[in-house]
């Protein structure tokens, strides 16, 4: 079943076409890789699916909802949650309160309750939290949960953003490089935590990565990108062997080849 | 250094964190509800009365603090919205509403009005928000004088007295009840704000503040949200400038000026910017130093026998004290609070570096 539907997107930036005619769906529970070499579009799509962007042309369906009849603070209730390529967290707030942000969507109190603590305030609170707890135990996250996001090292960041997102319990989970900057040992957590996100909680993925040795360990089908058309779509291996996605990496930095997750050097991202 | 173990939700939704702090605040607020006492003892009410314009100007600094603290929006008009609530409040009393009425709608009119002249702007960045309310605090004056039959103009209007079931309290005759109704609308300010940061809302206004794009992405909707937040900081600014009336039992147009609303914006800042403690430090200084000012001049002036009355003085020490803030201590005085409180607790191991922002991962720094 398509849970996820983008058909013939266009997006223009004044001269740039960042998304040029791309159409994919995401199926029901898979995971969804997109690849391809920087400045392909792959977070342009990202963004349009948050409807932070309007498509110059195309549409865009969640369970053939139309997501574009949505303003972007909709896309949450509708049950799509995302990180940011470059870490978007509330800076001056401690991990708890960040992932409790990611309750908003459930968010049933109204004002009056909230400032008086009368009525339901205080179980929805506690609903609230018991549900951050569970993502907090998920996620390892305890000796971190009351640290201000100013001053956590870059790899708790990027956890606690998964968190965030997944606090939200999302239907569909848009990762953008989730393993950038990780450690080889952090990158295999998330490896391990993407599957579980998929087989245990059942929720979809679509991600961004560059890592191939991630990519071809947790997801079913790939799509590459590059210059913001579609070059292939399939297995990751049919994606990384298919002659117009090596001509579009020759010359780059060369795709990341790789079966199994943690062959990506150490240190600075590509 | 103290380790509170949590054992249930409630641990982490608790007003306080522990009994010491629970012990203090209590204590802080006994002694508060007792100071009268004193007052009645030396049989003196003038520096009660300086007290009570404190705790006025408290109500309208956790106002503010919300929405620039913690919503992240500056607003350089909010003696206007104390004019509001404060004519509000006083065209009410003198229709024959009785105050029990008149006093909160006041702040309830000067919230739906702020929310109204903010709505258009509110879409656009923080920036245009300040200029907005900026010139709407310019104007509030000619707006007094243009409505002055209904606020008396440039003559001013008196401020009718407070009666609660027939007993009637003036700021003169009986100082003391007067404080008891500041203080008690004090407190329900407070106890609302800390409510509030327990709540999806407050946690919504800080994500705003923090990240707007991210806040989107989690479903805020951040017209609706700053909306609520300005309306709530201006029913405290109704309030205040409610109260701030029956304190000057006379107003005109130059009771709410452009001045005063810059004192407030700074008074948040000088005591702690995202800290309730912050509206708190922030009016006690703004109260004290014009007095300590004034008494410093006179002393110096008799001490060294020179003619200290120079115009804009204190002006220009408070100016220099809030350049002193912004420069040294960034986090206001409850900052500089909590650094001497972790030096003791931590007693001989702080460090000089303790608070300094760890350096986070810059942006810029990284390639994609
Ligand atoms: N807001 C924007 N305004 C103008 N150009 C943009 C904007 N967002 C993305 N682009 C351009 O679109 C192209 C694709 O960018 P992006 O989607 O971020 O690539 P990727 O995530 O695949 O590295 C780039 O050329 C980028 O400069
Ligand atoms: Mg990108």
């Amino acid at each position: 079943m398509t849970l996820l539907k983008i058909e013939n997107a266009t997006m223009r930036f004044g001269g740039v076409v960042a998304v040029d005619n791309v159409s994919l769906h995401v199926d029901q529970g898979e995971v969804f890789a997109l690849v391809g070499p920087n400045g392909a579009g792959k977070s342009t799509v990202f963004n349009l699916i948050s409807r932070f962007y309007t498509p110059t042309e195309g549409a865009i369906t969640l369970e053939g909802e139309d997501l574009l009849a949505h303003p972007a603070h909709d896309i949450a209730k509708l049950g799509i949650a995302r990180t940011f390529q470059n870490i978007e967290l509330f800076e001056n707030a401690t991990v708890l309160q960040n992932l409790l942000v990611g309750r908003h969507r459930h968010k049933r109190t109204n004002l009056l309750s909230e400032m008086t603590f009368l009525g339901n305030a205080r179980s929805e609170e506690k609903r609230h939290r018991q549900a951050v707890e569970e993502v907090i135990d998920f996620l390892d996250l305890q000796a971190y949960r009351d640290k201000l996001i100013a001053g956590l090292p870059y790899g708790v960041r990027k956890v606690v953003e998964l968190g965030r997102a997944l606090a939200t319990e999302p239907r569909l989970l848009l990762l953008d490089e989730p393993a950038s900057g990780l450690s080889v040992e952090e990158t295999q957590d998330m490896a391990f935590w993407i599957e579980d996100i998929q087989k245990q909680m059942g929720i979809t993925v679509l991600m961004v990565e560059h890592d191939m040795g991630l990519v071809s360990a947790v997801s079913d089908r790939v799509m590459a990108l590059s210059d913001g058309k579609e070059l292939a779509t399939g297995t990751s291996r049919e994606v990384q062997s298919h002659p117009a996605v090596i001509e579009a990496y020759l010359g780059t930095s060369g795709i990341q080849k790789g079966g199994d997750t943690g062959k990506k050097k150490k240190g600075k991202a590509a | 250094m103290r380790f509170v173990f949590k054992t249930d939700y409630d641990a982490d939704i608790r007003w306080f964190k522990h009994g010491p702090q629970f012990f203090w605040y209590m204590l802080a607020l006994g002694l508060l509800l007792v100071l009268p006492l004193y007052f009645v003892w030396i049989g003196n009410a003038y520096l009660l009365g300086e007290i009570t314009a404190v705790i006025i100007f408290t109500i309208v600094g956790m106002g503010l603090m919300l929405l620039t603290g913690q919503t992240g929006l500056a607003s350089l008009g909010h003696a206007a919205f104390m004019a509001i609530g404060c004519y509000a409040n006083i065209l009410l009393l003198n229709a024959g509403v009785p105050w029990l009425i008149a006093f909160p709608l006041s702040g309830l009119i000067a919230g739906i009005a702020g929310t109204i002249i903010a709505l258009p702007v509110l879409r656009l960045h923080g920036v245009y928000l300040a200029l907005a309310t900026l010139a709407m605090s310019i104007l509030t004056g000619d707006f007094i004088v243009l409505f002055d039959d209904y606020t008396g103009g440039v003559a001013g209007i008196a401020v009718p007295d407070i009666s609660i079931f027939g007993y009637t309290i003036n700021k003169y005759a009986n100082p003391y009840a007067f404080f008891y109704v500041v203080v008690a609308v004090m407190l329900i300010v407070l106890a609302a704000y800390r409510n509030i940061l327990r709540a999806p809302s407050g946690r919504a206004f800080a994500a705003i503040r923090d990240s707007e794009i991210s806040a989107k992405a989690m479903g805020v909707n951040l017209t609706k949200t700053k909306a609520t937040s300005f309306f709530l900081s201006c029913v405290a600014a109704g309030w205040a400038g409610a109260l701030f009336g029956h304190s000057a039992t006379y107003v005109t147009h130059e009771t709410f000026d452009v001045i005063m609303s810059i004192t407030l914006l700074l008074m948040i800042v000088i005591g702690g910017l995202g800290f309730i403690h912050g509206a708190f430090f922030g009016a006690v200084v703004v109260g004290i130093l014009p007095v300590a000012i004034a008494n410093m001049r006179s002393w110096a002036s008799a001490a060294f026998d020179v003619n200290l009355t120079i115009p804009g003085l204190e002006s220009l020490i408070f100016a220099l004290i809030v350049m002193g803030f912004i420069l040294l201590e960034p986090m206001g005085l409850y900052g500089r609070w909590l650094k001497i409180r972790t030096y003791f607790e931590l007693f001989p191991f702080y460090r000089k570096d303790m608070f300094r922002r760890q350096k986070s991962y810059q942006k810029t720094e990284r390639v994609q």
